[in-house]
């Protein structure tokens, strides 16, 4: 019997980030409450030397255990993504769930597990390992969502985002069924191969597997018709727990929607535009039309993830190398703002009085001045404002779905965007404009984790939003190389 | 001679089948079903699958039934009234039973539309190995086999911490219980088993 080259390099983040996840429960388990202060900074080490040797390995191309995976620039740039999404969560967790008597350090575990999912699904190049890898990012999501327990709102959205993520699994896994079906195989070059033949693309089975994909990934990510889940899950879940999975689980399920459609199924892009089109369209109106309606900071900011969405998905539906690497350059550009955004949340809330209301942000500015302008520049980048992340990122996906000539969509975007000014911009205006009601000295937490992670986040946004025309040009350049490992043919 | 026993075996397979759905005791159902499962694995050995037949006793028979059996015991809900908001259901499976058994005549036997992977008896017979399945399984998919088994650690822990009070809540029900004790029965703090010190409620 020979053994294959497993080439564990193309494995080397996922298995640096399991391996700390195993550690920190063995931590716990030796010292116990000694060392509780210091897991959080422990789970940020993690994640920062996991992060590193993703960059190291850059314009490196490693493929391993019999082409389960793949560690391209476009898996690292994924990488990245989470582990500032990660890195951000973890800071702002560590003092909420003290403050509310939630702290267990296998939160931080679960939290290092999930993580790991969105890196199988950014390199799996085999549907089997995508499968798992969505599993990986679930599971440990269900449980942190319930993790506020006894609180009634938590197990209700656990309870709610476990039954609908099980049914969405179960269609992601029939449709990898009928695409083996179709083409023999679940890997995704084979799959290509396979659809050279006609007979094979005018296959039912063919269309039936990649719908059902789309569905079971289109609920990860949030889009409509398959949001229902979004604004009870994000309200029940404790705070840290929405933000990172505002984030987290959409750049998990993009990157594998993305690998799936470019690598598999460009023989039959013009079934997956279209598809792809409806979804954001959809997404798009429904997302931001719900979220003026809402009373609920938690709730608007679960609206406007889905909204988010939608505009991610106009980068996907574009089928171009601009659209890509417009969807990742999104993708970080809301991973700093939105955490920022539920991260001034984080610091005005505390046990029992969390600042969830609207209205109760009313003159925040005169109070904690420096909050207000955190939160003024996260909404404005949530709006795509000049000078900050979120209008480059929306100019990047705009202009891939222009150069597609996907008009309509492109006026849906912009009009949507306009009509996101108003919610977004209705907070700015209370914040600045209105006689304060609440008296936020009390209850402000501006521990050292928050901190740090609100200054990361705003000049993240910040920076990503003032880069030069030549640094734009850098990013692109290095995005446009990411997208070119992933479409390249291989080999 | 082996069509007898086919027909044997497939009869109480069936009769498994029918007492599982008529039988109003909970567990009488599970153990009709327990006896399907057996008839089915039988029928998969005479199908010269013996893997699968090991599993379908291993994982549905064994972990699966005996986990229904425990929920049942342990919810004590043998005999279960028939609700009348699921009176619609009985008809919706009659109507998707027969549906499913429309197609099966319809497929079986056909020719497959598509075959890519180009299945045969024969490859078929070697799946059925033991041996060959297991080479797949630390060969080429060695990895998704081992994610599994990381995937199994994180539901472990969930269930853990899911299950498990946290010792702030501990406190809590141990001073709650503490109460019901004292208001329920004076004089018998002998029962108790918490040491004093820590019903304490905290101030």
């Amino acid at each position: 019997m020979n053994l294959p080259d497993y080439n564990f390099t193309a494995l080397t983040p996922a298995l640096i980030l399991s391996l700390w996840a195993i550690l920190i429960l063995l931590v716990d388990l030796l010292f116990g409450e000694r060392i509780q202060r210091w897991l959080s900074w422990l789970t940020v080490a993690g994640l920062l030397v996991t992060g590193a040797s993703a960059l190291s390995l850059w314009n490196v191309r490693a493929e391993g255990f019999s082409g389960m995976v793949v560690l391209d620039n476009f898996a690292i740039v994924v990488t990245v993504i989470a582990m500032i999404a990660g890195i951000l969560a973890v800071l702002l967790s560590s003092d909420y769930l003290v403050d509310r008597d939630l702290f267990r350090p296998e939160y931080f575990a679960l939290m290092l597990f999930s993580i790991t999912g969105i890196l199988l699904l950014a390199s799996g190049r085999n549907l089997i390992m995508l499968f798992l890898g969505l599993e990986l990012l679930s599971i440990p999501l269900y449980v942190l969502t319930g993790f506020a327990r006894p609180d009634v709102q938590s197990e209700e959205a656990a309870m709610k985002y476990f039954l609908l993520g099980a049914l969405a699994s179960s269609f992601l896994v029939y449709g990898i069924a009928l695409t083996y079906g179709a083409t023999g195989s679940t890997d995704l070059l084979k799959i290509r191969d396979a659809l050279q033949n006609v007979q094979v693309i005018t296959s039912t089975l063919t269309l039936g597997g990649l719908i059902l994909i789309l569905v079971g990934f289109g609920f990860k990510v949030a889009a409509v018709p398959f949001h229902m889940w979004t604004p009870d899950v994000y309200q029940g879940a404790p705070t840290p727990i929405t933000a990172y999975m505002s984030v987290g689980a959409k750049a998990g399920g993009f990157a594998a929607l993305l690998r799936i459609m470019y690598v598999a199924f460009p023989q039959i892009a013009s079934y997956w535009t279209g598809a792809l089109v409806l979804l954001a369209i959809a997404t798009l109106v429904v997302g931001n039309l719900l979220a003026i309606q809402q009373s609920s900071l938690k709730r608007l900011l679960a609206y406007s993830s889905i909204a988010h969405a939608g505009y991610i998905l106009v980068g996907l539906a574009a089928g171009n190398n601009r659209g890509v690497a417009g969807a990742l350059f999104y993708l970080l550009a809301y991973a700093f703002t939105n955490l920022g955004a539920f991260g001034i949340m984080i610091a005005l809330s505390k046990k029992g009085e969390e600042a969830d209301s609207i209205e109760s942000y009313a003159g925040l500015s005169s109070r904690q001045p420096w909050l207000a302008l955190a939160m003024t520049v996260f909404m404005l980048s949530l709006t795509g404002v000049p000078l900050t992340a979120g209008l480059v990122g929306k100019i990047f996906v705009f202009s891939a779905a222009a150069e597609a000539g996907l008009w309509t969509l492109l006026i849906v975007a912009v009009l949507t965007s306009v009509i996101s000014a108003f919610y977004y911009l209705r907070l700015v205006v209370l914040m600045y404009m209105r006689d304060p009601i609440n008296d936020f000295g009390t209850q402000v937490h501006l521990t050292p984790g928050v901190r740090t992670a609100l200054a990361l986040a705003v000049i993240g946004t910040v920076l990503l939003g003032i880069i030069p025309g030549n640094l734009i040009d850098f990013t692109n350049q290095t995005l446009a190389i990411t997208t070119q490992t992933l479409v390249a043919l291989v080999h | 001679m082996e069509s007898i026993f086919f027909y044997a075996t497939a009869a109480i397979a069936l009769i498994g089948a029918i007492g599982m759905v008529l039988s109003r005791n909970a567990i009488h159902s599970a153990l009709f079903l327990v006896l399907n499962f057996a008839a089915t694995s039988v029928l998969y050995l005479m199908l010269n699958a013996p893997l699968l037949a090991v599993l379908q006793v291993t994982v549905y028979a064994g972990a699966i039934m005996v986990l229904f059996l425990f929920v049942i015991m342990l919810l004590n809900a043998e005999n279960v009234s028939v609700d009348s908001h699921l009176r619609w259901q009985p008809i919706a499976a009659l109507i998707l039973g027969g549906l499913l058994l429309v197609e099966t005549v319809v497929t079986v036997g056909r020719p497959l539309p598509l075959n890519p992977a180009g299945v045969t008896p024969e490859t078929l017979n070697q799946l059925a190995d033991p041996r060959v399945l297991a080479q797949f399984l630390f060969t080429d998919y060695l990895l998704p086999f081992e994610v599994t088994s990381l995937l199994l650690l994180v539901a472990m822990v969930g269930a853990v911490v899911l299950t498990k009070a946290r010792p702030a809540q501990k406190r809590d029900q141990r001073r709650v219980r503490f109460a019901d004790q004292v208001e329920g029965s004076e004089g018998a703090s002998a029962v108790m088993s918490e040491p004093q010190g820590e019903n304490r409620p905290v101030a």
